[in-house]
């Protein structure tokens, strides 16, 4: 049964179109899939269809009835649940309050009888198979479980249609296998899912339909089961599945190093890492791999003197670097350039314009007394934005405007900017759609070509098997062993991981 | 078995209980006629309007934001009352037009921070101005209330008398009364708990389906007038308005709430702590009383010291209780 229906949707934000005339359907009793790059309209549409925006053209109907729900509250009563990405909950309140807080059993005084209100909360837990202290704060219990109570939540009132928003983000396998068992218990009653997420291997374990975007429009609603992963992943980046399989097998490179950009010895910091060797040539990409919390960033840090050093050498260019003054500053003098993980933290300055996020580092290089003409700021931000395809109407565009993959690119050009000899991106594709990765990943290449050496560190061991000449492996903060042009491979990594 | 573990979140009001039976064991032990009941009815008596008005400030601060107005309200309200009585108003219309208008003022800071999101900070800060300035032009004077029959009937008639020349008189049991049903009001209704929420986090609060905007002026409108009842309180504990009295009031009744275990950034504390702020304040004044050649700002000076020591103790709670979460997963 046709549970939701949208036709034609349309959305304008300020003479952007982010939807153009998308339709969109639901059946009860389906696991449907959302998928589309970042900047796609994937969430745009979900808002529509909670209630957050309204639609500029088209109709959206639910159970039959045409809707258009003023706040996700209204969607809600109606039978539209919606679990975000990031758990909007509240730690500080009882896990009972939590699934019960605005409309909270009450006693004949018409306060809230809390006897009640955690029998209920038990209850909605039960369905989830979930048997835990609701009478406890929200955050004693882990991330999973917080997002497994948001669900218990949204199922709290009459739930018809559940819309689960990237719920798996910050799960590791185990509670994503419990999340899924979940899904599929709920689909059994007859509840209709809309999942968005950026993993594909999960898409194709619980989904029956896929539906995707691009650029705003529609692309097409399949089965799961009849549409190949390569062909999905082709259709989210509007190429052909050729394209793809061709940017899969590059060939390794092989020789052609150069000098010894930076040489590492006998590294450590206690807590962060232990004693570790190692060293880049130009024209190298070296990769980090390793579980998360292996010990990958650290290094990183150290190198580029975020921290201190406990023992080690660092030379650059063969010239050694003393220890206990060394600091990002310096580094940068050095010409090493380090782009930090989670870049909304420790990267772009939301509100400044791209062309100013570019110059930073550059700016900050000189020292303040010498300026850059407003002339050769522009030039500069015309050829990153040029060369990197950052998408942007112009330079004068705040940062936070764009979509992650594109800061991801404007933080690359301010570190290119300072012509670096060594350039260490720490998870450089964390969090931005497919198409923007494999520009990335093809860009650091280039750089390679052009002799500049690069460490590239990422939590996908398939970008780093594709990327990297040499693979450093590292493990409980310890460097366990280095894999070298034709030994670089999934497996090899693995078998190297897990000892 | 389950080991026990102390709840992190008890631990700030714990240590103002401590604190407060501290100081009070010290004042036993120092001082003769420290531990009557004369004084401990007269910390009470003495503070009612603080403690009315910190509870106006609780609710305020546990959702988040923060209220300047307080004190100017107060004296607005003393010296409207005053005025009114002097010039032949009954007393009662009197200060049911101080509670109106300090809810209407209430609810204007209200709707300019929830509705058009403006800082809560400067829209009090405004409100401290203007009703400051309004009391002023209500009486440049500070007046007294003679002869009133209505406050001759509060302050004779209406106490429950325990022998000896002691008795509980009405603005402290309105005090009582009052902090007992903002304890129900936060703890036991919907509403109450919409305040927690909003206070630790808005955004969420607001994809929870909790009507923010409305609960947001309900809470400044409950802060102004509990400032008017505080005001009326101040009145019949004075027997006069004064458009200069309680400068910086505010700062009291929010240091009262911070030292009461209620995190200033909101969504974690208890009305009840509220209670033992004001009666830690009202004791270090009574100690530096009964001391007799303190010098009277080491009041301040020990308010301050212990403002400083909550928020450190806060502060290191908050990061404990992350990192117990942390260990948990």
């Amino acid at each position: 049964m046709e549970i939701l229906k949208a036709t034609g949707i349309e959305k304008q934000f300020r003479g952007v179109k982010a939807l153009k005339g998308v339709d969109f359907s639901v059946e009860s009793g389906e696991i449907h899939a959302l998928m589309g790059e970042n900047g796609a309209g994937k969430s745009t549409l979900v808002k529509i269809i909670t209630g957050v925006y309204p639609q500029s053209a088209g109709v959206v109907s639910f159970l039959g009835k045409q809707c258009s729900f003023r706040s996700p509250l209204d969607a809600e009563h109606a039978g539209i649940s919606t679990v975000y990405q990031e758990v909007n909950l509240l730690p500080d309140l009882s896990v009972a309050e939590n699934i019960c807080i605005g409309r909270e059993p009450k006693n004949a005084l018409g306060l809230i009888d809390k006897r009640a209100m955690r029998e209920r909360a038990r209850k909605a837990l039960a369905r989830l198979n979930m048997d835990i202290n609701v009478a406890e704060n929200l955050s004693a219990y882990s991330i999973a479980v917080q997002q497994l109570i948001a669900i218990a939540r949204a199922l709290d009132v009459d739930c018809r249609m559940l819309i689960l928003d990237e719920p798996t983000s910050s799960l590791d396998d185990n509670e994503v296998k419990q999340l899924f068992t979940v899904m599929k218990k709920l689909r059994e009653e007859g509840i209709a899912i809309i999942f968005i997420t950026h993993f594909l291997d999960q898409v194709y374990e619980v989904s029956d339909r896929i539906t995707i975007l691009r650029d705003g429009q529609l692309v097409g609603t399949y089965e799961a089961a009849k549409l190949p992963r390569i062909e999905m992943v082709a259709k989210m980046i509007g190429k052909t599945a050729d394209d793809i399989s061709k940017m899969q097998s590059r060939p390794v490179r092989k020789g052609n190093l150069g000098d010894v950009v930076l040489e590492v010895r006998n590294l450590s910091r206690a807590g962060m890492i232990n004693p570790v060797d190692l060293n880049v040539h130009s024209g190298e990409q070296l990769g980090f791999a390793g579980l998360l919390g292996s010990g990958r960033s650290e290094i990183a840090q150290l190198v580029f003197g975020v921290n201190a050093r406990d023992t080690g050498t660092i030379s650059v260019k063969g010239k050694e670097q003393s220890g206990s003054f060394w600091s990002p500053r310096k580094a940068v003098k050095a010409k090493l350039a380090l782009i930090a993980e989670d870049r909304k933290v420790t990267g772009i300055i939301p509100d400044l314009t791209i062309r100013e996020n570019i110059i930073l580092a550059l700016q900050a290089s000189q020292g303040i007394w010498k300026t850059i003409s407003p002339k050769h700021q522009q030039e500069l931000t015309e050829k990153y934005i040029k060369l990197l395809r950052i998408k942007t109407p112009d330079g004068e565009t705040q940062i936070k405007n764009l979509s992650g993959g594109n800061q991801q690119k404007v933080l690359i050009a301010r570190w290119l900017a300072t012509s670096p000899s060594l350039l260490i991106l720490d998870e450089p594709t964390r969090g931005i759609d497919v198409g923007a990765k494999a520009e990335i990943e093809s860009l650091t290449q280039d750089l390679c070509a052009e002799g500049m050496a690069v460490i590239f560190i990422s939590s996908e061991l398939e970008e780093v098997v594709r990327d990297c000449d040499r693979v450093m492996v590292l493990r409980d903060h310890k460097k366990v062993g280095e894999l070298t042009g034709e030994e670089v491979s999934l497996k090899g990594i693995m078998k190297m991981i897990a000892g | 078995m389950k080991k026990f573990k102390f709840p992190v979140r008890y631990v700030p009001f714990t240590a103002t209980v401590l604190v407060f039976m501290a100081a009070y064991i010290i004042g036993i032990c120092s001082f003769k006629n420290f531990g009557s009941l004369r004084v401990f009815i007269g910390l009470f008596h003495n503070n009612a309007f603080l403690g009315i008005t910190a509870i106006g400030a609780a609710l305020v601060i546990l959702s988040g934001g923060i209220d300047l107005s307080v004190g100017s309200v107060i004296a607005f309200t003393g010296v409207l009352i005053a005025t009114l009585i002097g010039n032949g108003v009954n007393a009662i219309w009197a200060i049911l037009l101080a509670l109106v208008l300090g809810a209407l003022f209430g609810m204007v800071q209200g709707i300019l921070i929830a509705r058009y999101e403006l800082p809560p900070f400067l829209v009090t800060l405004g409100g401290m101005f203007f009703a400051r300035g309004c009391s002023y032009i209500v009486n440049e004077q500070a007046c007294a209330i003679l002869n009133d029959p209505v406050f001759n009937f509060i302050e004779n008639k209406m106490e429950i008398p325990l022998g000896k020349g002691l008795s509980i008189e009405f603005i402290e049991v309105l005090y009582i009364v009052l902090l007992i049903a903002a304890i129900l009001f936060t703890q036991k209704t919907h509403a109450g708990r919409c305040i927690y929420a909003i206070g630790e986090n808005e955004f969420a609060a607001k994809l929870m389906g909790i009507p923010v905007v409305r609960t947001k002026i309900m809470i400044y409108t409950l802060a102004g007038i509990c400032s008017a009842i505080a005001g009326v309180v101040y009145t019949i504990y004075l027997k006069s308005g004064n458009p200069l009295s309680c400068v910086g009031l505010e700062m009291d009744a929010i240091a009262s709430v911070v030292i009461g275990g209620t995190l200033l950034t909101g969504g974690v504390g208890y009305m009840i702590g509220s209670l033992f702020g004001v009666l830690v304040l009202g004791l270090i004044q009574v100690l530096i009383m009964f001391q007799g050649h303190i010098n009277d700002c080491w009041t301040s000076i020990i308010v301050g010291a212990l403002v400083l020591a909550f928020i450190f103790m806060q502060n290191l709670i908050t990061k404990i209780s992350k990192r117990r979460t942390i260990s948990n997963n």
